[in-house]
């Protein structure tokens, strides 16, 4: 399959494929650039004129725009730093050998099943509802006044749910490295003197690397996206606390009818996603070929 | 200094018992070589001795003080593994410098080591490179080099040839046995191959199913193994085994010649008769499988190079009476 002809052949068949994909892809694309320079509010019918660059510098300087871009640096890293450290706890964890092994890891494994929009209302009316929510119950039985987590700390809150439900991602992950590590390693390790936290650090974590760069890789293209979680619980507020930069794009394009607004923070988060996504695949490429 | 004893050792995993309780002392200095069949137990007795496993009863002893309860690190041992187990991720150099690094050496005295370790290795060009990117010949010796700069009280070996092809093996071999001329560091060599076991031990423990069968020098097995098992196991090609009526004239349940001990010989002082099968010429030898009447298995005759024969052709045999081996209905030898 390495003749000149054979690749050529192979070109020729898979290219209505690509061509179809190729336009599946543009055309969308294109049209969001092509809104993104007019003016096009769908509350004012009218002609739609070409604007240029003046979409952009709206949505650019807007201040809600400065605290979508800090809010949602904040959710990927914050479910980042929780589900790697958290999914490596519980890999290790679920790597000893113990009984009802196997429900166990069922059961670790099933947030991930629960759709984003139940996990973020069951998380909001039976845990963090201060009056009717099981935390508001434990701070009371303990004599505290219970905390109003929506509004007092509407980010950790989101962070929370959405870590809830990426640690099962992670943890899978992990121990499905873990378990792959040669244990002939860890013995003669064992053997040379290592305590098990050098054995932790100097085997086990090096060994775990590349599953974290996958990890980390697919849970950010994941997380840059969430929506639904704030959607039914914060609605992005109080006031911008939780609007990161795709609610910011629903809010612009759909609560306040700016197509053209809305398209200009579409085309921002795609450039921004695919600066994420080179910097990953860099990081991840260098970490495959190790 | 590494003397080793194990009283009543024994180990059992669940219901079971895969090492009967044993007793076994190994010398300071000493070569000694594990060697059975595959599922013997020899790794097993190997991780006791280690501390990788618990023992379910008995005590081991390593230079005179309990270490039954002692974790592997602090028994002053050191293993090299059939895997090599090397550290992928660590160049050659830290995979050696490893245990000294653990043990809070200074970095001086690691490099002074891991340098020393790799000039009698013959690592000193490959120091910067990772495992990956290594042979298997060198991958040993950096296992190898990681066991030495601990100067341990002895060395574990499991299996550490069996990955290799042949003609390392034998390379790897010598370089064993150099390095314990060298060292005179106790090592306890586990294989399942007895041609590794004859030639690199000082003394030899015999296993099957997890007991001890015989312990002793080379030599000493191959001329006087104490039953039937060691006689079958030890020597290649192995010894021939007969029982019926051939073995009850000897007064014996079974008796055993190596084929060495066989003589062709074509006048008419015939002892056994028999067809010649297949013969396998080595140049300096040559073995022939001789079929004879009554007896499932051929009978293994050595022969010098120059001798002629062929396929179908009938040729006498001659045992020599003086290195026939008996042995009683249990398989013990009688004397
Ligand atoms: N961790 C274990 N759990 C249960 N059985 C084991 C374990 N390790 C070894 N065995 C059993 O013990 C026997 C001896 O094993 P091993 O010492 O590895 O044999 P060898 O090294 O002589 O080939 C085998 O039958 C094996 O199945
Ligand atoms: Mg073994």
């Amino acid at each position: 399959m390495a003749t000149k002809a054979s690749r050529a052949a192979a070109r020729l068949m898979i290219s209505p494929a690509v061509l179809l994909l190729l336009g599946w892809m543009i055309v969308p694309l294109s049209l969001t650039v092509y809104f993104s320079f007019l003016r096009y509010n769908l509350l004012m019918p009218g002609d739609n004129p070409f604007v240029g660059w003046e979409n952009y510098q709206w949505f650019v300087t807007d201040t809600s725009f400065t605290a979508a871009m800090v809010n949602t640096l904040l959710l990927v890293g914050g479910v980042l730093l929780i589900t790697v450290l958290g999914g490596i706890l519980f890999a290790l964890l679920l790597d000893q050998p113990m009984w009802g092994q196997g429900v166990i890891r069922i059961m670790v494994i099933a947030p991930f099943f629960v759709m984003p929009t139940v996990s973020g209302l069951v998380w909001k009316n039976m845990f963090m509802n201060p009056v009717n929510g099981i935390f508001g119950h434990i701070a009371q039985g303990l004599g505290m006044a219970p905390i109003d987590f929506f509004s007092q700390v509407p980010l950790l809150s989101i962070i929370g749910i959405v870590s809830w439900q990426w640690l099962p991602f992670a943890t899978l992950i992990l121990l499905t490295a873990l378990q792959s590590l040669d244990q002939e390693q860890l013995e003669a390790a064992e053997m040379d003197g290592a305590s098990w936290p050098a054995r932790f650090w100097f085997i086990m974590l090096p060994h775990l690397a590349r599953a974290i760069t996958v990890v980390i890789l697919i849970q950010t293209i994941f997380l840059l996206s969430v929506f639904a979680e704030i959607l039914v619980t914060t609605n992005g507020g109080p006031g911008t606390a939780t609007t990161n930069l795709t609610y910011l794009i629903y809010v612009s394009s759909l609560l306040q009818y700016d197509v053209g607004m809305g398209s200009a923070g579409g085309v921002i988060a795609i450039i921004l996603a695919n600066i994420v996504a080179i910097f990953l695949m860099r990081m991840i490429g260098k970490n495959l070929d190790a | 200094m590494g003397r080793i004893t194990l009283n009543n050792v024994g180990k059992s995993f669940g219901a079971v018992e895969v090492i009967p309780p044993l007793d076994l002392t190994i010398e300071d200095g000493e070569f000694v070589v594990f060697v059975g069949p595959s599922g013997c137990g020899k790794s097993t007795l190997l991780r006791l001795i280690a501390g990788l496993e618990d023992v379910s009863g008995g005590q081991i002893r390593i230079d005179g003080a309990d270490a039954t309860g002692l974790p592997p690190a602090r028994r002053g041992l050191a293993m090299v593994f059939q895997s090599y187990a090397l550290y992928p991720h660590m160049s050659v150099r830290k995979n050696i410098a490893f245990p000294l690094r653990m043990a809070g050496m200074d970095k001086a005295e690691q490099d002074r080591r891991v340098a020393e370790a790799a000039r009698v290795l013959n690592l000193t060009d490959y120091l910067d490179r990772r495992p990956g990117q290594l042979s298997g010949g060198q991958r040993q010796r950096v296992a190898i080099g990681r066991a030495i700069v601990r100067e341990p009280a002895a060395f574990l070996f499991d299996e550490p040839l069996s990955n290799l092809d042949a003609a390392l093996r034998v390379g790897m071999r010598l370089e064993i046995s150099e390095l314990h001329e060298r060292l005179k560091t106790t090592m306890v060599y586990v294989t399942h191959d007895q041609v590794e076991a004859m030639t690199m031990a000082d003394k030899i423990v015999v296993l099957n199913a997890g007991r001890i069968e015989q312990v002793g020098s080379p030599l000493d097995l191959y001329r006087r193994p104490r039953n039937v098992f060691v006689a079958g196991f030890i020597g290649s090609p192995r010894m021939n085994l007969i029982t019926g009526p051939e073995a009850a004239r000897h007064g014996a349940h079974t008796i055993g010649i190596r084929p060495e001990h066989i003589r062709v010989s074509d006048d008419e002082t015939c002892i056994w008769k028999g067809e010649v099968g297949v013969s396998e010429h080595l140049g300096s030898d040559t073995y022939f499988h001789i079929h004879m009447a009554g007896r499932d298995e051929p009978l293994t005759v050595r022969a010098g190079g120059d001798v002629d024969l062929y396929h179908g052709d009938t040729i006498c045999l001659k045992p020599d009476e003086a290195h026939i081996h008996r042995f009683d209905e249990k398989g013990h030898r009688i004397e």
